[in-house]
């Protein structure tokens, strides 16, 4: 059956502005994607919740407030322990490269700067699902 | 799969291929449960949530693996109240469900929400943001919240709504709550899906109301005027109470009540007056009418379904030819569906 790609978008932290994450939504929704919008405030515990709930492909995570180094590995031992390891997790903020290669070490993947253009990040999405898939057929 | 410790759970229906079950068997295609499904579903059984999801993504997607699932859970199903609760946008309906939902869980039930979102018709891509006003209950282990989008169904519901609300219940929630967008004439959907249709409006709701007056009131079980706080509220009470006495008297009228969701006021009265209405729905004997109503119109759909499935297997090859006949003024759309029935039925005999 074929199936359409399904993403979380949440906006972590406690600053209650979410124009970023609404616009990435929006750019999502336009390419085709079921978009899972939960809003803002959100607890790393409560994304991977909703996005085991929601049987998402991945999840874009909005982290604005510093906390990256803190969020990113807790939503993925959060994914991981309700075995949602295999789901993407990637997302953005204000991110320095060296951090950034930490995250992707631990698993996280790829993480966009406030410049990165919506398209990019459609582009990998749908790059990055489909290998998953494809990878978890052969398995 | 071992499942002996289940007397509800009749170990046929989960073997492979269900072999003494005809509905199984379509044609030459056995439709039964491959190794993965079957592993997803013994791992489902435990109250394994991640395996809840990933059967309702089968079921959403549809074609045999949804058949073979909704078969094999069919049993587990033991009429759990389900609750539609429709309006106009932005009317409050998700606050007013994670009220009910906190409801509900103060009186230790397990709760399955379903909210349904328009996919846009341009791109097939949606949107779905029910979850915003339920944020709290994500990390509740009791609820479980699924966001559907509409894929093309016309209506508020998805085509599979229905279906995954099955899904919930036999995952062991306990009452069931659907929520959907109510425009135009696509209300009637919902009453298919749920026992007790509740429809929430505004105080600023009128225009809304006026153009989907007559579909509004037929499925209303219950009317609510949500963010009761703002100015109109007592104008909105009495138009819709208004509206109300215009039905024939005698069965259930439905009530109208008011909240502000967001503060939680007046929402345990809603729940309260969704559980008078199910008691007259039993009493009366019309809650088994709607559930015979229901299944007579699920087992049509999948007919239907399955028929269209084969008509269109056997006269895929031919349907081209009369099209261009018919576009040519050489024969009718009803002389070529006439012909190709009779082809098909030829075909099949
Ligand atoms: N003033 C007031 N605002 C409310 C009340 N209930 C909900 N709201 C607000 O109304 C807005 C919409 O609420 P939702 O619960 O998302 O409405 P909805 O009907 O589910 O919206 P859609 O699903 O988009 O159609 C939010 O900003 C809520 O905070 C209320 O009782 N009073
Ligand atoms: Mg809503």
């Amino acid at each position: 059956m074929e199936r359409g790609i399904r993403v979380l978008v949440a906006k972590a932290g406690l600053d209650g502005h979410d124009r970023g994450a609404k616009v990435v939504a929006r750019a999502l929704r336009d390419a085709g994607m079921e978009v899972i919008y939960t809003g803002v405030r959100q607890t790393p515990e409560m994304i991977a919740e909703a996005a085991v709930q929601e049987d998402v492909d991945a999840v874009g995570l909005s982290v604005l407030s510093g906390a990256h180094m803190h969020v990113f590995p807790e939503v993925l031992r959060q994914l991981t322990a309700r075995g949602g390891g295999d789901i993407l997790l990637t997302g953005g903020g204000t991110i320095g490269d060296e951090d950034m290669a930490e995250l992707q070490a631990l698993g996280v993947g790829r993480l966009f700067g406030p410049g990165a253009s919506t398209r990019e990040i459609v582009d990998y999405i749908r790059a990055e699902t489909a290998r998953r898939r494809a990878q978890s057929e052969t398995r | 799969m071992n499942d002996d410790n289940d007397p509800a759970w009749p170990v046929e229906l989960i073997n492979l291929n269900c072999p003494n079950c005809r509905c199984l068997t379509s044609g030459e295609r056995e439709i039964g449960l491959d190794t993965a499904l079957d592993t997803l579903l013994g791992t489902f059984l435990s109250g394994d949530r991640r395996a809840a999801a990933r059967l309702i993504s089968v079921v959403e997607n549809g074609g045999p693996r949804a058949e073979a699932v909704l078969h094999a859970l069919y049993p587990r199903l033991g009429g759990a109240p389900r609750v539609g609760v429709t309006g106009p946008p932005g009317v409050g309906k998700s606050t007013l469900v994670d009220a009910l939902v906190r409801h509900h869980r103060g009186q230790g039930r397990r709760v399955g929400v379903v909210a349904v979102d328009p996919t846009s018709p341009f791109t097939g891509g949606a949107v779905l943001g029910d979850r915003v006003r339920m944020s709290d209950l994500a990390t509740d282990l009791g609820v479980f919240i699924r966001s559907m989008a509409t894929r093309g169904s016309l209506g508020g519901l998805a085509r599979t709504t229905k279906e995954v609300v099955d899904v919930l219940e036999a995952f062991g929630q306990e009452i069931l709550l659907i929520e959907t967008v109510g425009v135009g004439q696509t209300e009637m959907d919902i009453a298919s899906a749920a026992d007790t249709v509740v429809v929430v409006v505004s105080p600023e709701s009128g225009d809304a109301i006026q153009a989907m007056k007559a579909g509004l009131m037929e499925v209303a079980d219950l009317l609510v005027v949500n963010k009761a706080d703002r100015p109109g509220t007592s104008q909105m009470v009495r138009a819709l109470e208004a509206d109300l006495a215009m039905r024939p008297a005698g069965g259930w009228r439905p009530p109208v009540l008011v909240t502000v969701a967001s503060r939680g006021e007046g929402t345990d009265e809603v729940a309260a007056a969704v559980g008078r209405h199910r008691e007259h729905l039993s009493a009366s004997g019309a809650l088994g009418e709607r559930r015979h109503a229901r299944a007579r119109a699920e087992i049509v759909a999948i007919l239907r379904d399955r028929l269209w499935q084969r008509v269109h297997e056997r006269l895929a090859d031919r349907l081209p030819d009369w099209v261009a006949r018919v576009e040519a003024g050489h024969a009718t759309p009803y002389t070529a569906a006439r012909a190709l029935l009779a082809a098909f039925l030829e075909d099949e005999a």
